[in-house]
């Protein structure tokens, strides 16, 4: 379940001339004082009995369940059913349900696009992204630059992701400010009529479900 | 749905206020003039959530939409492109 | 006057967006966990709200010489501490410990 196809540089949340370096493997690492304080509070709340280490353990383990490939086989089912597309559209959580995927109890929606519109999702005053259902998001999501330009230039912002609308599409830019998730429903790839669940399961990106990117083409897959 | 003031097509204008804590309003939409396209529940405020109280009222929130060209001034793309911000009750007046 | 606060940050002018990423940490994950486990319906210690706001009143120099969960772990730490839940000595104290923890586990090479 990890991200094998991400590279390990050191993204984060802001200008790089302030680096925190950091490594998955502590030991090897240099350590912030806040990632110490990470530790100590996690420690604490353990020793004061709040939580379990069983529980924190669970937690972790379950974000780790949580990837674009769970949002991408609901995207995938909405391309071939068209009733199930109308479900998802309507409740999200009942239609995920009925894949398996439980998304909790922050309300999602989808938001589709079509020919004559194009949805890309920000958040401007934080980071809000429907991680239950795609993930944690990556830094350039939380990023400064993201969340200042999106809502005023996304057109420009798309073209930084090599994504281009036409001018005889409208861009709609859903700003996540507060107690709903935005998943977009990328257009299904032409050419790809005959194309099964798992096929079409590929073409679904976590970009493109922010709404940065197309779903990729079938020859580009 | 009756305790809404509020329903899809009705033109809104979000208040131009400026409070010094903690809010769910983004400053670039202050004053802006929308059009409601949803009623999407009622919520605990998060204002009040955010200083550690239990949010109630619960808040009505709505998804609204505005012209970019009504937000910004020099936007560059074309007139129909739109965004939509979820939106309090209490950040909503009627627009005439 | 119209304050607009430093998190507020939509429609500013900022430079083209780096698509950088990486793999969560452990530590990160470990902080995500600390605040979904303590804002569970069931302990309700925590909000989502309230670490809103407290990384906001981290205040603009602080919020943006820090990367995103370290904002979470200074937010929720303040929280925990105003709300009694642990002690500034208890997590002096702590600190200290786990920071000389891992430093005998580094220069041990283990």
């Amino acid at each position: 379940m990890s991200h094998d196809d991400h590279d390990h540089s050191h993204g984060h949340d802001h200008s790089h001339d302030e680096p925190h370096p950091y490594q998955p493997d502590i030991e090897d690492a240099p350590f912030t004082e806040r990632m110490v304080m990470a530790q100590a509070v996690a420690e604490l709340i353990v020793e004061k009995g709040i939580v379990s280490t069983d529980e924190m353990r669970a937690q972790i383990e379950f974000m780790d369940t949580r990837e674009p490939a769970l949002g991408a086989k609901l995207v995938a089912r909405t391309w071939l059913d068209p009733e199930f597309k109308a479900r998802v559209l309507t409740d999200v959580k009942a239609a995920s349900a009925e894949l398996g995927i439980d998304i909790g109890d922050i309300p999602i929606q989808a938001i589709e696009n079509t020919e004559d519109v194009h949805n890309v999702v920000v958040c401007t005053l934080c980071s809000c992204y429907p991680r239950m259902l795609i993930g944690l998001p990556p830094d350039w999501y939380k990023s400064r630059a993201y969340r200042s330009r999106t809502i005023k230039e996304p057109r420009k912002v798309l073209e930084d992701f090599g994504t281009t609308i036409p001018d005889n599409v409208e861009v709609r830019v859903h700003d996540s400010t507060a107690d709903l998730r935005y998943v977009v429903l990328p257009a299904r790839p032409a050419g790809t009529d005959d194309w099964n669940e798992e096929r079409l399961t590929d073409l679904v990106t976590r970009d493109s479900m922010i709404g940065v990117s197309l779903a990729k083409s079938p020859e580009t897959a | 749905m009756s305790e809404t003031k509020y329903q899809a097509g009705d033109a809104v204008k979000v208040r131009a206020a400026f409070p010094p804590g903690h809010v769910r309003t983004p400053h670039f939409i202050r004053g802006c003039d929308g059009v409601v396209t949803q009623y999407v529940g009622s919520h605990p405020n998060p204002e009040e959530l955010a200083y550690g109280r239990d949010g109630m009222p619960k808040k009505p929130l709505y998804r609204v939409k505005f012209n970019q060209a009504d937000v910004w001034p020099n936007y560059e793309g074309p007139a129909k492109d739109t965004m939509v911000i979820d939106i309090y009750e209490h950040w909503l007046e009627k627009n005439q | 006057m119209t304050i607009r606060r430093h998190h507020d940050m939509g429609g500013l002018d900022a430079g083209a967006v780096e698509q950088t990423e990486h793999d969560y940490a452990i530590w990160e994950k470990r902080v995500d966990a600390i605040v979904k486990v303590l804002s569970t319906p069931e302990r309700k210690i925590l909000s989502t709200d309230e670490l809103r706001r407290g990384i906001e009143e981290l205040g603009p120099g602080v919020y943006d010489n820090l990367n995103y969960y370290e904002r979470w772990i200074s937010s929720a730490t303040n929280l925990l501490l105003e709300k009694g839940v642990i002690t500034v000595d208890e997590l002096g104290a702590k600190m200290a410990d786990v920071e000389a923890r891992w430093q005998k586990d580094r220069d041990t090479g283990s």
